[in-house]
C-alpha cells in the first residue's frame, strides 16, 4: 500500500535519512518508531508528498509520488487520512465544521447528509456533545480526537498518526489505542503509527520498524523487536540511556568546559 | 562590509523579488477557482475592508481637515480661497485618499492577514489542508487577496468623500470661505480622469499591500518570533512600497 524504498534525504547538506525502506501493508496497522530527531516526522512528510527525496522512491497506492502531477498528488491525499500531533484543528470553526470540511470541499452531499456524516464521525471518537464548540475551548486530548474524526470523515484508505499519543491521560490513550484497533479491523484502514512509546505500540502493530541514524535499524513483529539481540533495538525498547544509541548531544569534554568557564 | 557580503544582499533581495513574483502567479492561478466559493471573498472584504472602516474615516476626516488649514493659508495669500475646494478635492483623490488609505490599510488590516496566516502556518494547519487535498492558496491566501483589493479602492474613495466633509467643515464653516464656490469650483477643476488616477493607484496599491501581507505570512517561520519579524515586514514593505509606487504612477499619469 504504502513502500519507502531506499529513501536518502538531506536538509541543508545534513543527512536525515542515508537509504531507508519501510513497507506498510495493506489493512496491517504499521508501527515506526525511533528515538527523537531520528526523522520519523520527516518520513511522514515523504509519505504525504510534502517532500521529495533526494533519491531512492515513495510508492503510495503503487504510485511515484515523485513522478505525480499536482492534482494527482491531491487525487492520492483524498484517498490518505492523516492525525497530527496537535490535531491541527482549523482555528476559526466550529469543531463541527471542521470535521465538516473535506466533506464540503469534495463533495456536494446535501447538508442533511453533511451533517449526518459529521455527527456519526464525532459519536466513533465520543465527541458528539461537543460538536458546537470552539477549538480553542477543547482540550488536547479532544481535539485530537476532533481531529481524528476529521481524518477518517472521508473513509480514507490508508490512515498516518504522528504521535497519537503523547500527553494523553491514561483513559485518552486508552481510548485512542482501541480506536486505531478497531478501525483498522472493521474497516480494514492500513495504518501508519509513527511513535516512541514502545509499550503501547507494540500491543497493537502488526508490523514494526525501529529507526535510528537515517536507517531502519530493525524491522519485524513487535515481539521479535523486544527479544532482539541487536544491543541498539534493545535499549530502545527498554528506555535505557546507556548504550550504543547517543542519548547526549555531542560536546566538549565536560571537565575541560566547565574549568575554561571559570578561566574567562 | 566586504563585496562578497553585498552580493549576498543582492542575490537574497533577487532571490526575494523572484520569488515573490513567482507566489504572485501561483496566487493569481488560484483566485479563479477561489470565486467559486463568493462566501469566503466577501467575508474578508468585512473582515479586512469593513472593520478598517472606522480607522479610515477618522483619518480622512481629520486630513480633509488639515489640508484645508493649511490650503486657506496659502491661498488666502494669493486672494484665491475659493479654489480651496479644488486643491482639496485634487489632493485627496489623487493622492492623499489612496495613500494614507494603503498605509493605514497595511498597519491595520495587512499585518492582521500576515499574523493570521503565520500562525495557521506554525500550527499546522496549512499543512493540515494540504493533506486533505484542499490547496491552501486556494482556500486561504487568494480569497484575502480578492477581498483586500477589492476593499482598497472602495476605502480610498470613502477616505476622499470623508476628507472633503472634512475640508468643507474647516474651510467653508470654520474660516469662512464662500460654500457655492467651494463647490463649484471643485466641480469645475476636478475631471473623471482625477478620479480614474485615483482609483487606479488604490487597485495597484491593493494589490502590492496584499500580495506582500499574503506573502510574508505564508512564508513566514512557524515560530512566534518568526510570524513577529513577518508582520514587521509586512508594514514596512507595503509602506515603502506604496509610496514608491505612487511616485511611479504619478510619474506615469503626468
Amino acid at each position: 500500500m504504502v513502500a519507502v524504498r531506499d529513501v536518502h534525504y538531506a536538509v541543508d547538506g545534513r543527512p536525515i535519512f542515508s537509504g531507508a525502506s519501510v513497507i506498510a501493508r495493506r489493512g496491517r496497522i504499521t508501527a515506526i518508531m525511533g528515538p527523537s530527531g531520528t526523522g520519523k516526522t520527516t518520513l511522514l512528510k515523504l509519505i504525504t508528498a510534502q517532500i521529495q527525496p533526494d533519491q531512492g522512491q515513495v510508492l503510495v497506492f503503487g504510485q511515484d509520488l515523485a513522478r505525480l502531477q499536482r492534482h494527482e498528488t491531491y487525487a492520492v491525499r483524498k484517498r490518505m487520512g492523516m492525525l497530527f500531533q496537535n490535531g491541527a484543528l482549523l482555528t476559526d470553526m466550529s469543531v463541527f465544521e471542521n470535521v465538516a470540511f473535506p466533506v464540503r470541499e469534495h463533495t456536494d452531499l446535501p447538508e442533511t447528509l453533511v451533517r449526518l456524516l459529521v455527527l456519526a464521525k464525532l459519536e466513533a471518537v465520543g465527541l458528539r456533545g461537543a460538536v458546537e464548540l470552539m477549538p480553542a475551548e477543547l482540550s488536547g486530548g479532544m481535539a485530537r480526537r476532533v481531529a481524528l474524526a476529521r481524518a477518517i470523515v472521508m473513509d480514507p484508505e490508508v490512515l498516518i498518526y504522528d504521535e497519537p499519543f503523547v500527553g494523553l491521560d491514561p483513559i485518552s490513550l486508552g481510548f485512542i489505542l482501541r480506536l486505531i484497533k478497531q478501525m483498522n479491523v472493521a474497516l480494514g484502514i492500513t495504518s501508519i503509527v509513527v511513535s516512541h512509546d514502545v509499550q503501547e505500540l507494540s500491543s497493537i502493530a502488526d508490523d514494526s520498524y525501529l529507526l535510528s541514524d537515517g536507517k531502519v535499524e530493525a524491522s519485524g513483529t513487535p515481539k521479535e523487536l523486544l527479544a532482539s539481540g541487536n544491543p541498539a533495538v534493545r535499549q530502545f525498547m527498554t528506555g535505557s540511556a546507556e548504550g550504543p544509541v547517543r542519548f547526549q548531544y555531542p560536546a566538549p569534554d565536560y571537565k575541560t568546559q566547565m574549568l575554561s568557564v571559570e578561566e574567562s | 562590509m566586504s563585496n562578497g557580503k553585498h552580493h549576498d544582499i543582492l542575490l537574497q533581495g533577487v532571490r526575494k523579488f523572484g520569488s515573490s513574483a513567482v507566489f504572485l502567479v501561483q496566487l493569481l492561478i488560484q483566485c479563479v477557482p477561489a470565486f467559486a466559493r463568493p462566501r469566503l471573498i466577501v467575508f474578508q472584504i468585512y473582515n479586512t475592508g469593513a472593520r478598517s472602516l472606522i480607522i479610515i474615516m477618522l483619518s480622512g476626516l481629520f486630513v480633509g481637515m488639515v489640508l484645508a488649514l493649511q490650503g486657506f493659508n496659502l491661498l488666502q495669500r494669493f486672494g484665491s480661497a475659493e479654489a480651496l475646494g479644488s486643491a482639496a478635492a485634487i489632493g485627496l483623490l489623487k493622492e492623499l485618499g489612496p495613500v494614507v488609505t494603503a498605509l493605514l490599510f497595511a498597519g491595520r488590516a495587512g499585518t492582521a492577514l500576515t499574523s493570521e496566516i503565520g500562525l495557521m502556518r506554525a500550527t499546522d494547519q496549512l499543512v493540515a489542508m494540504e493533506i486533505m487535498a484542499v490547496d491552501p492558496l486556494r482556500y486561504v491566501a487568494a480569497p484575502r487577496f480578492i477581498g483586500v483589493v477589492i476593499a482598497m479602492p472602495l476605502l480610498a474613495a470613502i477616505f476622499s468623500v470623508i476628507g472633503l466633509y472634512g475640508a468643507q467643515l474647516v474651510g467653508v464653516q470654520f474660516l469662512g470661505v464662500d460654500q457655492g464656490a467651494f463647490w463649484s469650483q471643485m466641480q469645475g477643476a476636478v475631471s473623471w480622469h482625477d478620479v480614474n488616477q485615483g482609483f487606479v493607484k488604490s487597485l495597484v496599491f491593493g494589490v502590492a499591500c496584499s500580495l506582500i501581507a499574503v506573502n510574508e505570512g505564508y512564508h513566514a517561520e512557524p515560530t512566534a518570533a518568526g510570524v513577529g519579524l513577518a508582520t514587521t515586514r509586512t508594514v514596512v514593505a507595503s509602506s515603502v512600497l506604496t509610496l514608491l509606487l505612487d511616485y511611479v504612477l504619478t510619474a506615469a499619469f503626468l
